[in-house]
């Protein structure tokens, strides 16, 4: 590596930050003002892009080449704005008084509409932009050619930074942001009109991000992948940098696209004997950065800790273990499920629908074991899921161990992971903890997708065949429905027990645990490990399910699954994820699979499921049970 | 004087450029009720968080004393550390568990206080149940313990708190402002049954309070800050009297005077 690759690398890193920075800008702006974390905001950096490649050919058409791109950029910019404040007409208004993770999941309903349409409209295919006229050439530095664009997208995070800065604190919009930033309330009580300035900040930030993508046009080509691999780096900046710190956001937007550069231009490395390939670990770099940042300084750069978000809703119900009705109930459902292999005589496709159904149980079920008790949302539960699965294909296929062993491998896998990630993640609570969580999710989605010579990276891992006596559709159903079983019981037993009794204490008030002297993060931590062990039986069991494992099937919208599957089901019952899960693998089975447009179908049933029954499904039938 | 539970000696604390505390020391023996006053940024609450864990002093020290020991420096210990040291601990707005019965929320409480926390497999309800509903009687509340807490009225929560820091047998209970929020009737009643507990179990209490009625109608002490420093520390007869503390109250007015005289 020269000193002149390194430079070369830096510019590209500098080209790189003022992008991510742009995205989390108006995250962390739209944040501060509404307090929702909008999951759709990569989405709009991704409209941006669509917009800006498709309307600055046709304005380049009428007024010229270049007036065409850079008005390009403007229009679609401008475009965005308007999408977004249209968003939040129609929908945000809604959700305001909303449990934070029903914002959470209307939001991301409104990502998975987003791309459908973006789908709709501009076809799979990536789209290529023009090149900017004026700044397509290079500078001579040092003997290196840098590009002009780069140089000219490193200089613009920092404009926008200023002009941002300008705005928020010389102006009278720019004093009401801070003021409502600060305590809501007390603007509403000064006879400011709300509504307006929530509408008017929501399409600042998403048109900042819209200006974000559009200024990508002559870099990289718009595609579909782009709103969720841009909001995990969103995440990941706004957690370096602090919630609601613009400083922060531009100062770890640097960190994390510099280290990213760097890894880039060591290249291979040897170290100790052993070669790296450093250029493939930018990921792992960019996880090792907001560890370091988060071990130092919990709630980022800039962050101030946020005083402890009040519970909003009723407080639950006590939990009380089944009467004699309800083991009768289980236990017929459990009769059904073993006796579904008798139907596989005339229904040979009962076993396959009902082995989904039962790891869907399971996966839902883990998920529910920090939502519910825990109070701890998770957006990245696919991450535990796919480590899951992915160690269960490794051994599996590679090293050929018999099936339960290779389960047990895959378990561990998913084991370790959650260790790991949940020793940081049960610090953050409520949208911080939800942001980490689908942070490190897409750290290891990133991971299988590049670690080709361990994943198969974009094919994934094929023939992951189970042995017999496993190898027939019935045999792995039992087999899956008695891990699965296994699991519920475990959870059961868990909620019932001193350890859920502490998780849901934690819960319900943390002041009142650490004084009674209940180590609250250390039970949380247990708790995120034992959810992610479960969840990666249900992975492992996945993989042989299906006899092979791609980054496809661990994607966020695994997370999403379960969630919605959690919420479907209701968040307050230890059955409701056992309906959600139930419920939802039908629903994809018979009405998604035929659909082009799957996503956009299922981020409509979850906005219908958030704002028709905010208590989920095994809720509204409770509320209709009781006097 | 037998020795005391708890000492606290020479805390100081800065804001910026606010001595929020300076230089204050204090001890409290078993058994004994003692009230921490002073007005409005008297460095009232700095001194109470410092004691139960919440905020570390610039300097000073905070020790706890075990029967026939030197005593346990606890200076800046995490809350749930000084909890399980034998701190009981009630707060201004009363929390509890709102998704369990008072009875569950009690033997969480023991549960916790015993170390139990991570039992895995057998069910909570049978662990520690009769010493639960023991505190519940005492704190008068046997006949709610099968009620949901969040279906409590806050007169009956600031109970269940009470019932809940009482767990682990502490030695030294710290209430922050225990009658606040609670009618006339509701505040005589928890202060005497504090009182008594206090004398059935030798357990020292320190409480801040802003009802002057409630402090000089049962505190067996009195300490007074102002402006981060101690201003009186003794009895409440002779708190009452003291020049010092009529100054900074009201000025120069007889303190705690309207019931008494």
């Amino acid at each position: 590596m020269s000193f002149e690759s390194l430079l070369f690398q830096a510019v590209n890193g500098l080209a790189s930050a003022s992008g991510l920075f742009l995205v989390a800008a108006g995250l962390s702006i739209i944040f501060g003002v509404t307090r929702i974390v909008n999951m759709a905001h990569g989405s709009f950096y991704m409209l941006g892009l669509y917009l800006a490649v498709t309307l600055a050919p046709l304005l380049g058409e009428t007024v010229g080449g270049a007036l065409g791109f850079w008005g390009g950029i403007v229009a679609a910019a401008l475009v965005t704005a308007g999408l977004g404040a249209l968003v939040e007409v129609v929908l945000l208004r809604r959700i305001y008084a909303a449990p934070e993770l029903y914002q959470l999941l209307a939001t991301f309903a409104l990502l998975l509409i987003i791309n459908d349409a973006a789908l709709y409209f501009w076809g799979p295919e990536d789209i290529l932009g023009p090149r900017a006229p004026g700044l397509s050439g290079s500078v001579e530095f040092l003997g290196r050619h840098l590009p002009q664009y780069d140089i000219f997208l490193a200089l613009i995070g920092p404009i926008v930074l200023i002009g941002l800065h300008i705005v928020l604190t010389g102006t009278r919009f720019g004093r009401l942001v801070r003021a409502a930033t600060q305590d809501r309330e007390m603007v509403a009580a000064l006879g400011i009109n709300e509504a307006v300035l929530f509408t008017a900040v929501f399409a600042l930030g998403t048109g900042i991000a819209g200006l974000g993508g559009a200024l990508q046009m002559a870099r990289e080509p718009a595609n579909l992948a782009l709103d969720l691999s841009v909001l995990g780096d969103a995440f990941v900046v706004v957690v370096v940098g602090g919630m609601g710190s613009l400083r922060g956001a531009y100062l770890a937007a640097l960190l994390v696209a510099e280290v990213k550069a760097l890894c880039t231009a060591l290249g291979v490395v040897e170290v100790a004997g052993i070669t790296f390939n450093m250029s493939r670990l930018t990921l792992v770099a960019e996880f090792l950065v907001m560890a370091v940042v988060l071990v130092i300084r919990p709630h980022g750069l800039f962050g101030r800790p946020q005083p402890a978000a009040a519970r909003r809703g009723e407080a639950e119900a006590p939990l009380v273990p089944l009467g004699p009705r309800g083991r009768l109930v289980a236990l017929a459902v459990l009769a059904f499920f073993a006796g579904i292999p008798l139907f596989s005589a005339f229904a040979s496709y009962a076993p396959v629908l009902a082995l989904d159904m039962v790891i869907a149980a399971l996966f839902a079920a883990s998920l529910h074991l920090l939502m519910g008790p825990g109070g701890l949302a998770s957006f990245g539960h696919a991450a535990y899921f796919g480590l899951g699965a992915y160690g269960t294909a490794c051994a599996a296929t590679v090293l050929g161990l018999p099936t339960p062993l290779a389960l047990v491998i895959g378990i561990a896998t998913a084991s370790a992971g959650a260790v790991l990630f949940g020793w940081f993640c049960v610090r953050l609570e409520g949208v911080y903890f939800a942001m980490l969580t689908l942070a490190f999710a897409q750290i290891v989605w990133s991971i299988a997708y590049q670690w080709e010579e361990v994943t198969g990276g974009s094919n994934g891992l094929f023939g992951v065949w189970p042995d017999p006596p496993f190898d027939s559709a019935n045999g792995l159903y039992l087999a899956a429905l008695a891990v699965t079983l296994a699991g519920l019981v475990l959870i059961r037993r868990l909620v019932f027990a001193p350890f859920g009794l502490a998780l849901r204490a934690a819960r319900d008030s943390r002041l009142r645990a650490e004084a009674s002297g209940i180590a609250v993060e250390k039970v949380r931590w247990l708790a995120f490990a034992l959810a992610g062990t479960l969840c990666g039986a249900a992975g492992g069991l996945f993989a042989f399910a299906k006899g092979s494992i791609s980054p496809e099937a661990i994607s966020v919208g695994r997370s999403i699954d379960g969630l919605v599957m959690v919420l479907l089901g209701g968040v307050n019952s230890l059955t409701g994820p056992l309906l959600g899960a139930g419920g939802l693998t039908l629903l994809q089975d018979m009405v998604m699979r035929e659909s082009a447009y799957w996503r956009a179908l299922l981020g409509l049933i979850i906005l219908a499921a958030v704002l028709l029954f905010p208590a989920g499904l095994a809720g509204g039938l409770r509320r209709r049970r009781a006097p | 004087m037998t020795a005391p539970v708890l000492k606290v000696s020479a805390l100081t604390k800065r804001y910026g450029g606010v001595q929020a505390l300076d230089g204050v020391s204090f001890a409290i023996a078993p058994g004994e009720l003692l009230a921490l006053i002073g007005p409005n940024g008297a460095g009232k609450s700095t001194c109470f968080n410092i004691v139960n864990g919440q905020l570390r002093p610039d300097s000073g020290h905070v020790r706890l004393i075990g029967s026939g020991t030197a005593g346990r420096d606890i200076t800046g210990l995490a809350p749930r550390r000084i909890a399980r040291l034998g701190v009981g601990r009630t707060f201004q707005v009363a929390t509890v568990f709102g998704s369990m019965t008072a009875l569950e929320n009690v033997q969480m409480a023991l549960i916790a206080a015993r170390g139990q926390v991570f039992g895995l497999w057998r069910p909570a309800r049978d662990l520690a149940r009769q010493e639960a509903l023991d505190l519940l009687e005492q704190t008068g509340m046997a006949a709610q313990a099968g009620r949901p807490a969040a279906s409590l009225a806050y007169g009956d929560v600031k109970r269940l708190e009470l019932a809940m820091a009482l767990a682990g047998e502490p030695r030294l209970l710290l209430m922050d402002e225990p009658t606040a929020g609670m009618s006339a009737g509701e505040r005589h009643d928890m202060i005497a049954l504090v009182r008594q507990l206090t004398r059935v179990r030798g357990l020292a209490v320190l409480f801040t309070e802003h009802s002057m009625d409630v402090v000089f109608g049962h505190a067996d002490r009195v300490v007074v800050l102002a402006r981060g420093r101690l201003i009186a520390d003794g009895s409440v007869e002779a708190v009452r009297d003291d020049p010092a503390v009529r100054e900074v109250y009201l000025g120069g007015i007889p303190v705690g005077g309207r019931n008494e005289r």
